[in-house]
């Protein structure tokens, strides 16, 4: 690991970025910064263009990890490419170029990503629109004897997103698995662009619905980064409240999920009536199940009152009754074992290469949690601990999702007992050409948000990078090796976005 | 596992008593609805969800329906995996237009008679996402909409509502 001031002048940032350092650098700058993620010396956290200029956010993880954002102005339309240097760069930069016609000279993955060839225009976010992608898509090829592909989604037999996935088989094992994704890809970064606050804080909050409190903090945090401003106490902690909450119900119902996939029903139906324990807890308190908008810049829209405290009281006591008997149960049934031990292994290596954050990191050795490596308030005043495991299967991600809901049941008794009292909203000025960015936990993992604010203190380019950018192709290695009827488990273990991944 | 089983055998039932159907919906939907395909489709209908570019929060009530606290199955209800044992085709999101093509596909693979129901304020109305260069806007723009069922996203509380009234009504 190398210390990133030893390779970037951070003495030269720009001095409205905040709470990093932004720091503007020649292709010969980039290009080094490139090479060292590809060496392994930092991890990548996301790659972006605004109007004419290309911009990549990195962390060096030694402790305490330290995060900056490099810029480099693409000359004539094009910039050296990161994804030929450091893998897990590919994505980002086909989905960077579909959106904003920069060309990244040398990636070695041509194809369109997020364009489908459908919407009409092509390169919507730059300032002159381009030529559409062709429609059709070339999978990469498979040759072998006895191979044979399976076709599956966009439609999937299940309630859930859509995406496409191209299994090649060998008899019932999966030789590879190829993920086409984008179709639900919704120009949200567009819609972001030009709002006001208020309204791009909802746009943000339905990035991915199952983590709209994630996504509403992070927006928020980088809005009050841009614009100098602190959020009371109170709000800060209802925000944890909140982030807990969804973090609980997500994992109680993805736990339960897994199970079902596993065609074991029990488990299942005693997950599905906890997650709506949750749900109707957040109800009460905050007057909408999953907790759309009630993060706003600034604090929170909606206050606890006694009403909502009684209910989370009463939920803690239903959770701590229930959790640990299930969690048992899960432990001693050798059938389900059967199915989740040693299935969908992810290699730490490249848990650790691809920077993937989350459950599915942490399973496979990576060590890395945003509340406490990139710490926010309140959670530098509560106590939790992280679950950490190498054995990267099912199993390892069952556990380690067991380890956060219990510890989210104990970051909000915490907060039930030490919530300030006081306002729950500070007044927001957006500051003109102010530039912030965020990185909040979410149940899946670290969600990033940047943004760069207008002369008229609107957002004029925002961007918002999902955990799942970094999952998703661990997901395809993940399968490999394994038989097609395990997939739905190794899936639902992961349950990457395909809304955030394809905004 | 024995004294989760017991435990279940002697506790009452988590399910939530049924919601009544809302008589403006009904009367609005009967008079869209011809009788002699509600008598055809008799009491039970099965649903294929398709998500048309949603933020997966619909999804996440959908799914809902279906834990023991809500029991979409005692109604009749149930979700099937193939179009073509489907009556209901149940749309959310903002039609992506990188999703149009495969909810069309959908659609056209359901046996007449068929019901769609858009679920959601982005399958309603185009949401927030109705100006997006990468939608068509509602569900009604692409298919026949029988039923709308708004909320951001509806609860299942209002998703069964809507539900009984196509069936009861």
């Amino acid at each position: 690991m190398t210390p990133l001031a030893d390779h970037i002048d951070l003495t030269s940032a720009v001095p409205n970025h905040a709470p990093w350092p932004r720091v503007v650098v020649n292709a010969e700058g980039w290009l080094a910064v490139a090479a060292r993620l590809g060496d392994g010396g930092w991890t990548l956290l996301g790659l972006w263009a605004d109007g004419g200029r290309v911009h990549m956010a990195l962390a060096d993880d030694n402790a305490p990890p330290a995060v900056a954002v490099v810029s480099l102005d693409a000359e004539d339309g094009a910039y050296p490419s990161v994804g030929r240097l450091h893998p897990p760069a590919l994505r980002l930069e086909r989905a960077l170029r579909d959106l904003s016609g920069l060309q990244p000279v040398g990636l070695p993955d041509p194809r369109p990503w997020l364009d489908h060839g459908a919407w009409g225009i092509g390169s919507p976010l730059a300032a002159i629109a381009g030529e559409p992608a062709p429609a059709g898509y070339d999978f990469l090829p498979v040759e072998g004897e006895d191979l044979h592909e399976i076709p599956v989604g966009p439609v999937h037999a299940g309630i859930i997103e859509p995406g496409h996935f191209r299994f090649t088989v060998d008899g019932e094992t999966v030789v590879r698995l190829e993920e086409r994704l984008g179709y639900t890809h919704k120009g949200l970064e567009s819609l972001l662009a030009g709002s006001t606050l208020e309204h791009a804080a909802r746009l943000a909050g339905r990035a991915s619905g199952d983590a709209t409190v994630a996504y509403a903090l992070a927006f928020a945090r980088a809005a009050e980064a841009a614009c100098g401003v602190t959020p009371p106490p109170r709000a800060v902690w209802l925000r944890a409240l909140m982030a807990e909450l969804e973090r609980m119900a997500n994992h109680l119902g993805d736990i339960g999920a897994i199970c079902n996939d596993a065609a074991f029903a029990i488990i299942h139906a005693h997950f599905g009536v906890l997650r709506e324990h949750v749900l109707r807890a957040a109800a009460v308190c905050f007057g909408h199940r999953l907790m759309m908008d009630r993060v706003v810049p600034g604090g929170v829209a909606v206050d606890l009152n006694a009403d909502g405290e009684a209910a989370l009281r009463g939920l803690l006591r239903e959770i701590r009754r229930r959790l640990p008997q299930l969690a048992e149960l899960y432990d001693t049934t050798a059938s389900l074992q059967d199915r989740t031990v040693r299935t969908g292994f992810v290699d730490p290596a490249l848990a650790r290469r691809f920077g993937c954050g989350g459950h599915v990191g942490r399973a496979s050795g990576r060590d890395f949690d945003a509340r406490r490596d990139l710490p926010y308030p309140p959670y530098d005043r509560l106590r939790f601990t992280t679950a950490l495991r190498t054995d990267g299967d099912v199993n390892a991600r069952v556990w380690v999702r067991l380890h956060e809901a219990d510890q989210s049941f104990a970051l909000i008794d915490q907060i039930l007992t030490g919530l300030p009292a006081g306002a729950i909203h500070a007044p927001v000025a957006p500051v003109a050409n102010g530039e912030g960015m965020a990185m909040v936990e979410s149940f899946r993992g670290d969600v990033l948000a940047w943004l760069r604010l207008d002369a008229a203190g609107h957002v004029a380019r925002c961007h918002l990078r999902d955990p799942s950018c970094f999952q998703w192709p661990l997901l395809e290695t993940a399968i490999e090796g394994n038989i097609v009827a395990d997939f739905p488990l190794c899936n639902k273990s992961f349950n990457c976005s395909y809304s955030g991944q394809d905004l | 596992m024995r004294k989760i089983l017991l435990e279940g055998l002697l506790r009452r039932p988590v399910t939530d008593a049924s919601p009544q159907p809302d008589d403006a919906e009904l009367a609005a939907l009967a008079a869209r609805i011809d009788v002699a395909a509600r008598r055809r489709l008799g009491r039970s209908l099965a649903i294929r969800e398709v998500d048309a570019g949603s933020c997966n929060g619909c999804e996440l009530e959908i799914n809902a329906l279906q834990n023991a606290v809500y029991d979409l199955e005692h109604y009749g209800l149930r979700f099937v995996a193939s179009p073509r044992h489907a009556d209901v085709l149940l749309v959310t999101g903002p039609v992506t237009k990188n999703m149009r093509t495969a909810l069309e596909r959908t659609y056209t693979a359901i046996p007449a008679p068929k019901f769609v129901i858009a679920v959601g304020d982005c399958a309603v109305s185009g949401g927030l996402f109705a100006n997006s260069y990468a939608c068509v806007g509602p569900v009604s723009a692409v298919l026949p909409v029988a039923l709308t069922i708004p909320g951001c996203p509806p609860t299942p509380h209002a998703l069964l509502k809507g539900l009984l009234t196509l069936l009861l009504g």
